[in-house]
């Protein structure tokens, strides 16, 4: 078994298994330890690619600023505590969920497998003298400096606008419509679940008896 | 077998389970989560065919991918935030205060 196959196999089950870890975890801080554990698995599969730039800014970026700033949110909003996976938000939305996202890879897949293989020179022709950052560099600022300039117009205004959204409001700002009043009976079962356990034991004993007969 | 064909395999397995926690998962954040696993099978789909058709196009679009997603998260995240110091607890399906 030669290197290359071998990494494969490593980075992509550990790139695999961080997937699922993100859909399945119930706590929201341990999804974004599984999303830190596939953006390194597909790190290594950059490397593997020669694409070594990427690679590194995959780590600085990704796994370093959005999944910091993820768990930033996550503790500052404090919606750190389980989600309740036992409750189907929508009635029968999970197996239709797992029968699309089948669909989807089976369509991917067939795809894949029954097209030619890419061969051929693109437009951008790769130099194997020069390294990556170099070449990304040059291209960068020549042809598509256009393009990078638009990307910095468009963190301009993120930024600009995260700050507008996130800042606390002060009195005289208009106040919030009232909510639709399905999601205002939403809260107060909510609300009524949290102050009254004993409603949700009974419920649960009688989901039990259910069970049981 | 083939890896650049195995490359591809195992982007769209992790397209296909970001798209499935997309639909199942109801807080907002972790759907986020899913989103960015998404755009990162896309990435190793780019970089992969980048590196089969010896094309810098692939890492180049990689780059811009990177820089829009970034982007995309802080104005999420920030959405997210206002959101919840209004009403804590709140899920996907409460934010229905743009509908028409």
């Amino acid at each position: 078994m030669n290197a290359e196959i071998l990494t494969f196999a490593i980075a992509g089950a550990f790139a695999v298994v961080g997937a699922l870890g993100v859909v399945l975890a119930r706590n929201p801080v341990h999804s974004a330890l599984f999303l830190v554990q596939t953006l390194f698995s597909i790190a290594v599969l950059f490397i593997a690619k020669e694409a070594y730039f990427l690679a590194a800014i995959q780590v600085i970026v990704y796994a370093g600023a959005i999944v910091i700033l993820f768990l930033f949110v996550i503790m500052l909003v404090g919606v750190d505590q389980s989600e309740r996976l036992d409750i189907e938000p929508v009635v029968g939305i999970r197996p239709l969920a797992v029968v699309a996202g089948g669909a989807l890879l089976a369509g991917l897949v067939t795809v894949i497998l029954t097209v030619e293989e890419a061969t051929g020179t693109g437009i951008i022709p790769i130099d194997p003298d020069a390294t990556d950052i170099e070449q990304l560099g040059d291209v960068l600022f020549t042809d598509w400096v256009f393009a990078f300039q638009l990307t910095a117009l468009l963190l301009t205004i993120a930024v600009v606008g995260a700050v507008v959204l996130a800042r606390r409001p002060r009195g005289d700002l208009q106040p919030m419509p009232e909510p639709a009043p399905l999601v205002v009976e939403y809260h107060r079962a909510l609300a009524a679940e949290d102050a009254g356990p004993a409603d949700d034991g009974e419920a649960a004993e009688v989901e039990v008896e259910e069970a049981d007969e | 077998m083939d890896t650049s064909v195995a490359y591809l395999v195992l982007a769209a397995v992790i397209f296909a389970i970001g798209a499935v926690g997309l639909l199942v998962r109801r807080n907002p954040l972790v759907m986020f989560m899913c989103v960015e696993l998404m755009l990162n099978a896309v990435n190793l789909t780019f970089v992969s065919f980048g590196d089969d058709m010896g094309d810098l196009g692939g890492q180049l679009s990689v780059f811009f991918v990177l820089v829009v997603a970034a982007a995309e998260v802080v104005v999420g995240l920030a959405i997210i935030v206002a959101i919840m110091r209004r009403r804590p607890r709140a899920s996907a399906d409460d934010l229905s205060a743009l509908r028409g």
